[in-house]
Formats: structure tokens, C-alpha cells, sequence
């Protein structure tokens, strides 16, 4: 299958991009606003299209393990949820990071919590981008703001989830999932066959030929030296991963007097907020990173010296504006504005905010 | 006539009994007595008679085997509490020609992971399901399980269970031998050297039933925890006679698909 432009729904988009990437199997468990996913899967017959698994699991913890099963054995492994299905993945996303293993985890955001409503949110980004499960590890998280960046990050997140052999979870919301966009669909990849997987990947569990030593998957280290040994070495990972992974994207940045922070669909909304503020004479930039984890701290840091403000502007109560505070470290004023609930921030009201908190402040 | 010494003895033609080249020379951590030890190797003399070590991937449970992986000479994957069948079930999806097995204790797979089993079995994944059931969680000291049967006493049911108030014990096989999906049910034990070649007997119908792609075949072994249970070995197994059998009786439950008439 060639490249191919289409006019798509974010949750298909990133289904249709995970067969054409050639992902070995999906597990997942229905949940609103991203039951497009599996839906999407189920009808398009993968099996039959590249021998792609696709298995609507009995929950979402089961579902996570499933993943962490396959994972083990060095394929290539996607799972969705939205939030409330991603706090039961939490205890298996957990396992996955302390056993060192590859993964896509897609998050389509809504509101919380609790139940909290079917509206999108962005008020997963601690759980995504701090932990959520228990331990210390981090995951690659990836925010896409556009459909097409629904597509792309497929190919991205499997490139790092192999690199790092680390989990990626890509952080959306119910808006990017459920808006359609042109989106253009890369071609059709060949999946990789079993010997190509040995050869490649010889810590997975492909079962132990007399030739090496049996391969063995756990998170588990009952000597405590061993076990630190063992952190120190995940710590050293993520700060490979800081260093070399961090991509972000700057608008109006170089005469800017304030800084819009903002990812996913609220930085889309801000780039209208930018124009209604630069069309009134503030001089306005934004920064979206597009990794959340690791976190564009050292553009915001540069900017903290020339600008005289940033504003985080989110679908939740104030969460990456806590990342923004550490990167700027109190020389310059960093202001929240966010709405919650599933409420979505228009640009009008980030305007009036940033004069408000920042400019009137 | 010259006597006999040990260094006559210990030669190679004389050999009738070794360690199973699946098993690794590590030293088993369970307690004397314990019948892990004895389900694990009647698991590792059944790959190597079938000769799939290469083909073959465990799935160690949480629990007193959750250190299987060091003793068995494939590879292995160890799952969170209760959840080794969906491991399984990931693995086996993605790799259909290899076997596939779970190991796992009654409170990872009676209790916690009660969704896990059913869901498995009812899919009917063509693995197969090790099922160690002791009546209580020997590797964090006793206490009670969803297996403990009425007045048996453990650290969180001290004066024994009291049904009224704890549950019932649970009959996981009985259960999941009502499932469409389950090809083989089965109840043994590793007690006496009779039991034991039953149960070998059993795994090795099992592994044989997913080489053949039946679906879910599963092997429930009672087994005796002298630690949990506070008691010498040869008393404990002398209690699970008594106590433990007329309630999870031995014996085939569904076989080749069919529940077996009483």
C-alpha cells in the first residue's frame, strides 16, 4: 500500500497508521472517546491485511498484560485506553518500564476524576509524565496536536519505545481523537518475521535454542544492591533520553515579550490566541512541545532570560505549568490558565487571561 | 568377597536417575516437604521427553513459585499478581507454534487473578494452565486464600474460616471446566510416587493437547505448604489427605472437551 492522503478521524488515523507501521498485535478494551481504535482495527481485518493481532481483551489490566506477554517476545505492541482504562493499565505500565520492554500506549484524554465526563481533558499529564504506576521509571510521552500527528507518532513512538526498550505512551485528548483531518498515510511496512525478530532483539522470550543462555523477563530483584543497580541504570536512560529526545515546537519566539506553553489541541488553540494577541499589539510566542517527557526544559529555560513571562494554558487544573515553574526557576513569572471538565479554552479567554495574569499583573 | 565401596557405585552405567536437562542446577528455595519442587520437574521431564525446551515459554505467577524462572532451563516471563494468563495469552497469540504455559499458586489465580482465568479459559487459548493449590499464600505467611476450606485456620483467619463471614472456598477447576473453551480438566496431586506418575501423566496430556490446538488444558495440583499449614511434612500430607481431598477430589473433570459423568 502506497502513500495515501485521507480525510480521517484521529482515533483511525492512528489505528490505520499502527497496521501500515506493521504493529504485530493490538490489545484493548472499549472505552469512550477512543473505541474508534479497535473498532477501526476489527473492521479493517489486519490479520488478513499484514497478520496483525488484533484482541479485544475482558479489561484493560488484562489487556496491559497481554501487551507486556507479546512485548516480552520482541514484537511490536500497541495498546489504547482512555483515562480511567489507563489508570487500571497503570500497575502492568509499571512492569513494562521495570522490565525494560518496548511498547505504544495511547492515551485519549478526558476529563476526570473519577468517571468524570466523555469531554476531553488533559488532565492526565502527571500520571503520563511522572510515574502514575508505582516506581521509579518515566515513559516517552509523546503529544500529538493535529491528526496527522496521530499518524506520524506511530512510526516515532515505535523508534524510541525500541531504542530506549521503553514504554511510549502517546498523550492525546478526546478532541484530537474524535476531529477529522486530511491526514496523509504513510506506506504499507512489512512486518518483521520471526528469525528477523530473533536476530534483531536476542533479549526477548522467542524460546532458548541450545546456542544462548535462556532469556528471562521480570521486574523483580530481591538483592537490594542489585535492584539500585538496576535504577541507576533506568536513570541513565532517561537522561540519555532527555538529552537527545527532546523536540518541541517555537512560534513567534524570537521577539516575543510573553510565552504561551501549551500541547496537543489546546496548543492549536493558542495559535489563535497568539494571532487575536499579536493583532492587538502584545507580542506573544509559543512554545508546544510535542515531547512531554522528557520535557523541553532548556528552550523555555533560554527564553526565561529574554521574555517577560510565560502563561501554561491546559485542559486541567495546572499541571505542566509545574514542569514550566522548575525550567524558569522563579526569574521570571510563569501564569496558569485552564479550564477542566471537558471544558475547552477558547482563544478570546487566553487572551483576556494572558493581559490579566501577566500584563496587568 | 571384597566389599563394595561408594566409588563402585558411581559410574555412569549404574545411573538410572538424573536432574532434567530443563531444570538448571540452582538450588530449589522451597521448604522441605513442599510439592513445587516435584510440579516443576514433572513440568521440565515432560518438555524434555517431547523435546520442545527450545519451543517452549513459561509464565511464573506471584507467590512462593515466583522464582521459577530460576530453576527452569527455558524461557520465561514473569507477570504480575494474577495476571500470567493474559501474559500467556499475549505471547501465544504472537508466537502460535510455541508452547505455552502459566504456573501459578490459588491466590494469583483463584483470587486476584479470577478474571484473568475465567477469561482465558473461556477464549479458549490454546495453553496450558498449571494450578498449584496449597489452601493458603505461603510467601507472605499464611494467610487466608480463596481455596482455605470452612474452619481451616491461617493468619488472617486465625480461629479458622468462618464462611459466614469469610466466603466460601472456591472450586476454581470444577469452574472453569463449565467454560467452552477449557479441552482438558484434571485434579492431582505430587504426595506418593502413584500421584505423582498421574500427574505427569496429566501435563504431558496437556502439553500434547495444545500441540494438537484443543484450547485451554487445565491441571490442578493439591499440594501441601507444611509452613503455611504449621505442620511436619508427613503430618501435612496426611492432613491433605483428610481434609483436603474429600473436598478437591482427584480425578479427571472434563476430558476431551466433555465433562466426565460421576
Amino acid at each position: 500500500m502506497d502513500k495515501e492522503l485521507r480525510l480521517m478521524k484521529g482515533n483511525e488515523a492512528i489505528a490505520e497508521a499502527a497496521i501500515r507501521e506493521g504493529v504485530d498485535a493490538y490489545f484493548g478494551y472499549p472505552i469512550t472517546p477512543q473505541s474508534e481504535v479497535i473498532e477501526y482495527l476489527m473492521s479493517e481485518k489486519p490479520h488478513e491485511r499484514t497478520g496483525m493481532v488484533v484482541l479485544q481483551a475482558e479489561s484493560e489490566l488484562a489487556a496491559i498484560n497481554m501487551v507486556y506477554g507479546a512485548a516480552g517476545t520482541g514484537r511490536k505492541v500497541m495498546t489504547s485506553s482512555s483515562s480511567p482504562g489507563i489508570s487500571l493499565k497503570m500497575e502492568g505500565i509499571s512492569y513494562i518500564a521495570g522490565s525494560e520492554l518496548p511498547c505504544v500506549i495511547v492515551n485519549v484524554v478526558r476529563g476526570g476524576p473519577g468517571l468524570g465526563t466523555i469531554q476531553p481533558g488533559q488532565c492526565d499529564y502527571f500520571q503520563a509524565t511522572k510515574g502514575g504506576g508505582h516506581g521509579d521509571y518515566r515513559l516517552i510521552v509523546l503529544a500529538p496536536a493535529s491528526v496527522q500527528e496521530m499518524a506520524d507518532f506511530i512510526e516515532t513512538g515505535y523508534d524510541l519505545a525500541f531504542k530506549y526498550r521503553n514504554p511510549v505512551m502517546i498523550l492525546s485528548d478526546g478532541i484530537i481523537g474524535q476531529m477529522m483531518e486530511k491526514v496523509e498515510l504513510k506506506p504499507q511496512k512489512k512486518r518483521f518475521t520471526p528469525e528477523e525478530i530473533i536476530n534483531k532483539y536476542p533479549w526477548a522470550t522467542t524460546g532458548k535454542p541450545k546456542s544462548r543462555e535462556r532469556n528471562i523477563i521480570t521486574s523483580l530483584e530481591l538483592i537490594a544492591a542489585k535492584q539500585e543497580a538496576f535504577n541507576q541504570k533506568l536513570i541513565k536512560k532517561y537522561q540519555e533520553i532527555q538529552e537527545n529526545e527532546i523536540k518541541y515546537e517555537a512560534l513567534n519566539t524570537d521577539d516575543a515579550d510573553y510565552i504561551l506553553v501549551a500541547y496537543g489541541s489546546v496548543a492549536r488553540i493558542c495559535m489563535n490566541a497568539m494571532e487575536e494577541a499579536r493583532a492587538k499589539g502584545i507580542k506573544v510566542g509559543l512554545i508546544r512541545p510535542i515531547t512531554l517527557f522528557p520535557f523541553p526544559t532548556p528552550i523555555i529555560s533560554k527564553l526565561a532570560d529574554k521574555v517577560k513571562g510565560f502563561m501554561s494554558v491546559e485542559m486541567s487544573a495546572g499541571q505542566m505549568v509545574e514542569d514550566i515553574r522548575l525550567a524558569v526557576n522563579g526569574r521570571k513569572p510563569v501564569e496558569f490558565y485552564g479550564r477542566q471538565g471537558g471544558m475547552i479554552p477558547a482563544p478570546e479567554d487566553i487572551v483576556i487571561a494572558l493581559e490579566q495574569k501577566l500584563i496587568g499583573g | 568377597m571384597a566389599e563394595i565401596t561408594l566409588q563402585d557405585i558411581i559410574k555412569e552405567e549404574n545411573l538410572v536417575y538424573s536432574r532434567t536437562k530443563v531444570m538448571t542446577p540452582n538450588e530449589l528455595h522451597y521448604c522441605p516437604g513442599c510439592g513445587h519442587g516435584t510440579a516443576h520437574r514433572l513440568i521440565a521431564e515432560v518438555i524434555e521427553e517431547m523435546g520442545i525446551q527450545e519451543q517452549t515459554v513459561g509464565v511464573t505467577p506471584v507467590g512462593c513459585s515466583v522464582l521459577m524462572y530460576n530453576y527452569m532451563d527455558i524461557d520465561m516471563q514473569e507477570a504480575a499478581h494474577g495476571r500470567a494468563p493474559a501474559v500467556a495469552t499475549g505471547i501465544k497469540r504472537v508466537m502460535p507454534d510455541k508452547y505455552v504455559f502459566t504456573y501459578q499458586g490459588d491466590g494469583d489465580l483463584a483470587a486476584i487473578g479470577t478474571a484473568e482465568t475465567i477469561h482465558s479459559c473461556n477464549r479458549g487459548e490454546n495453553i496450558c494452565i498449571f494450578f498449584i493449590n496449597n489452601g493458603i499464600y505461603g510467601m507472605t505467611g499464611g494467610q487466608m486464600a480463596p481455596t482455605t476450606l470452612e474452619g481451616m485456620a491461617s493468619s488472617t483467619s486465625p480461629f479458622g474460616r468462618d464462611v459466614s463471614m469469610m466466603g466460601n472456598p472456591i472450586k476454581m477447576t470444577e469452574l472453569v471446566a463449565q467454560l467452552a473453551g477449557t479441552y482438558f480438566v484434571t485434579r492431582h496431586s505430587v504426595h506418593t510416587p502413584r500421584n505423582v506418575r498421574r500427574a505427569k501423566k496429566a501435563i504431558r496430556q496437556a502439553f500434547e493437547n495444545q500441540k494438537a490446538g484443543k484450547g485451554v488444558s487445565f491441571v490442578e495440583i493439591v499440594s501441601n505448604c507444611n509452613s503455611g499449614w504449621k505442620m511436619p511434612p508427613v503430618k501435612a500430607n496426611e492432613w491433605m489427605e483428610e481434609n483436603m481431598f474429600p473436598f478437591y477430589k482427584l480425578g479427571d473433570i472434563k476430558v476431551d472437551g466433555k465433562l466426565v459423568e460421576k
